[in-house]
């Protein structure tokens, strides 16, 4: 076939910068990790709400290494919880689901932004840097779709709230540890 | 009596060419003829006027601007009705309309016409269930129709109607062509209907996705013969159908571009056998390509969406060759009327032909469009655009121009030669695409920003006041999006500039003695003489059968097979 030279230097122009394109989307995701969310877990949406994890420990956990896990509902047309507090600069795990319609979950200036779907949980991590951002639905999900909004603390307070925490349970483990003493000596 | 004889006997029924009555019976002979086409073509602008209405108060409202009648529910219904006329009503009679005079000009007949009537028929029937289930407030549930939100039932069977209908659009075409290629073997397929062929297989690739999704899933469960549909595998087998379905829209306005345009401006085809590489090129890379959509959505492991990542990438090749083949041929008619200079060919095209202004400035925007495509299919980054403003914003530079304006543009072209009839209003035709290019960069680009910013698409307000943080965040796109309401309002002013022109032809239109005829632009080089392997259309499509199941086979069969619980329906709407 017959190509002119200029087409045929044309050709070449856009084959290096699909190369390129393609280059720079999956070096990123090779070497940083980039990905999108993608988990692969399902959930029986009738239990959501009175017999699933989302039930029993809906909210933020930090855990000892500073991370945090959030476990969230998106239903129309609230997320629960209404606002979430976590640490900065720490990954943050979200787990959510919904137990009606799908709906989405952006927080606006970062990258999470993922589909909240029955019979699915959605599950990626990210950090934030510290600041308040809105959270939004950005399925459409109803006649009230554009209402249905939350917010997302990020700040150093949620690693406090956990040493709080830390230092009240230690607290109590004391207690506990005087109690069982004091239960020992009574024994004894 | 000899014709010649009653004829001049007889002045009142057979008046001499060039008068008004000659030109009324030239003007109905091709109305006549084109019958089939031009019914096509009033339902697809039928479909862009309901819809052209439905779109100006959506812009509006999302800038909170209060309208009466103004609710939640009339929008939502107009977000619905809007996408259903706009991008499958309009577009796929539209291509109808376009594929049956391609047929008949280049191979000389539409084989089975009865059935291209039944087929019409039955599409017009589809369409009509569809608009009044939405019109109805039952079916609110976006272009989109994701389940669990649940329609009514008429709405999915309306909805499988067109699609039977476009079928047996297919099955004409089809058929054309095998008996155009029975009398002329070995002969190379004309090129404008070598793009329809590779339309119509797009598109029955396409169709075979939603086919799943809605004769397994959706009407059985609206019907309730099913009691629950899983929403990720109905979403799977929508994008199976919604990408190839951008390229359904786009090829035939490439092939307006490729076979009419240069004609049209006096130049030449740059390259005929690098357009019958791109045609082939969307026959393969059009529809492994649907994960692209779901970045976002459980389910669907992140490998697999880095394939489709791979394929959607391979797709823009055929487009920028597009750019470099339509753009010389462009020049080739400049500098046949003599211009030498570097630049001063652009200064010297038709800009003041309102079909020329309408597809050059369709281009135009495809750049900047089909950029930011490129952007949405990247992975990761997708994050940062994805269901934001930003994604209205690029489909109504895509198709909402390039191939919407070039539609509109070829109507101008279309009318005289269909109905026979001088256009009328030539200065509102000629306005009429910069209009829509100025509406577009004030809504579709300004839409970008707003998105990048973090306004969401499809939102009744972009005020977010329910919390005191919502209303703040809102504020950085709030000026924006008045801008892009002003937009809604131009594009608005712009269709009905268009709808004046077509109809005040049909019905004012002076009649021609002798309309123009349909020609096709010839290709620089000497035309092909022999059929060359770009023109096997069935062994493409068997290599992109093969590449469909190896995107697609993995983890459709993952979803069938993990552990999984469907939903009921809602109708929160």
């Amino acid at each position: 076939m017959k190509v002119d030279l200029y087409e045929r230097i044309w050709l070449w122009m856009a084959t290096v910068m699909i190369v390129a394109f393609l280059a720079a989307v999956l070096i990123a995701a090779g070497t940083h990790a980039v990905h999108p969310p993608s988990h692969m877990e399902t959930i029986d949406p009738a239990t959501v709400l009175s017999d699933s994890e989302f039930a029993r420990e809906l909210g933020v956990i930090v855990h000892d290494d500073g991370s945090a896990t959030v476990r969230m509902v998106a239903k129309t047309y609230v997320f629960e919880p209404r606002v979430v507090r976590v640490p900065a600069g720490e990954p943050v795990t979200f787990r959510m689901t919904s137990p009606d319609v799908i709906h989405g979950f952006q927080v606006v200036g970062t990258n999470a932004n993922a589909m909240v779907v029955p019979g699915y949980v959605t599950q990626f991590t990210t950090s934030f840097a510290p600041g308040e951002y809105l959270v939004l639905c950005n399925e459409y999900c109803g006649l009230s779709h554009h209402l249905m909004q939350s917010t997302l603390i990020v700040d150093d307070r949620a690693a406090d709230n956990r040493a709080a925490e830390d230092r009240a349970a230690e607290d109590r483990a004391a207690d506990d540890a005087t109690a069982d003493d004091t239960t020992a000596e009574v024994t004894r | 009596m000899s014709h010649a004889t009653a004829s001049a006997s007889a002045p009142l029924d057979e008046a001499p060419v060039g008068s008004p009555a000659a030109a009324g019976d030239a003007a109905r002979r091709r109305f006549e003829t084109h019958r089939l086409e031009i019914y096509h073509f009033g339902i697809a602008i039928g479909a862009f006027a309901l819809g052209a209405l439905t779109a100006v108060m959506q812009s509006l409202s999302r800038a909170d601007i209060d309208l009466p009648m103004r609710s939640e529910k009339l929008y939502y219904l107009s977000v619905t009705a809007h996408g259903v006329l706009m991008g499958l009503v309009f577009t796929t009679f539209f291509i109808m309309g376009l594929g049956y005079l391609l047929a008949r000009q280049t191979l000389g007949r539409v084989a089975w016409e009865t059935s291209a009537w039944v087929s019409w028929w039955i599409a017009v029937l589809g369409t009509l269930m569809t608009t009044l289930a939405i019109l109805s407030g039952t079916s609110t549930v976006l272009y989109t129709f994701y389940p669990p939100l649940q329609a009514h039932w008429a709405f999915y069977v309306g909805a499988t109607l067109l699609v039977v209908g476009s079928w047996g659009w297919c099955a004409v075409m089809l058929r054309s062509l095998v008996v155009w290629r029975r009398e002329n073997p070995g002969a190379p397929v004309p090129l404008p209907v070598h793009g329809m062929v590779v339309t119509v297989i797009v598109w029955i690739l396409a169709t075979a996705g939603l086919a799943v999704e809605v004769l397994t899933m959706l009407v059985p469960w609206s019907l309730g013969l099913i009691d629950k549909v899983d929403p990720i595998v109905a979403r799977t087998w929508f994008w199976w159908f919604g990408h190839p379905l951008t390229y359904f829209w786009l090829v035939p306005a490439y092939v307006i571009w490729y076979t009419i345009v240069p004609r049209h401006i006096g130049g030449r085809l740059f390259s005929d056998p690098l357009a019958r590489v791109v045609f082939v090129m969307f026959i393969l890379f059009s529809t492994p390509v649907g994960f692209h959509h779901q970045f976002a959505d459980p389910g669907i492991d992140s490998g697999w969406k880095m394939v489709h990542t791979v394929t959607t990438y391979m797709i823009l090749f055929p487009s920028l060759v597009t750019a470099f083949t339509v753009l010389a041929s462009f020049e080739v008619a400049a500098r046949l009327r003599g211009k030498k200079g570097l630049f001063d060919w652009i200064l010297a095209l038709p800009w003041k032909d309102p079909f020329f202004a309408s597809v050059a400035l369709a281009m135009l925007s495809f750049a900047v469009g089909g950029f930011g495509g490129a952007i949405n299919a990247a992975y990761a980054m997708n994050a940062m655009v994805h269901n934001t403003a930003w994604i209205h914003g690029h489909f109504h530079l895509t198709v909402g121009t390039a191939v919407a304006l070039t539609f509109m543009g070829v109507c101008y072209w279309l009318l005289p030669r269909l109905v026979g009839k001088q256009l009328v209003l030539p200065r509102v035709a000629l306005v009429q695409p910069y209009l829509w290019f100025l509406g577009m960069l004030l809504f579709a680009v300004v839409n970008h920003w707003t998105g990048i910013l973090g306004m969401p698409r499809r939102v009744y307000s972009g005020k977010f006041e329910v919390t005191e943080l919502g209303a703040e965040v809102a504020r950085a796109w709030e000026s924006w999006t008045l801008i892009s309401a002003h937009g809604g309002i131009v594009l608005f002013v712009s269709s009905l500039a268009f709808l004046a022109v077509v109809l005040g032809t049909l019905l004012f239109g002076e009649p021609l003695a002798e309309p123009p005829r349909c020609t096709f632009a010839r290709p620089l080089d000497p035309p092909p003489t022999e059929t060359t392997i770009w023109d096997r259309f069935g062994l493409w499509t068997v290599i992109a059968v093969v590449l469909i199941i190896a995107a697609y086979a993995v983890p459709l069969y993952h979803l069938y097979t993990m552990e999984r619980f469907p939903s009921p329906g809602f109708q929160p709407f």
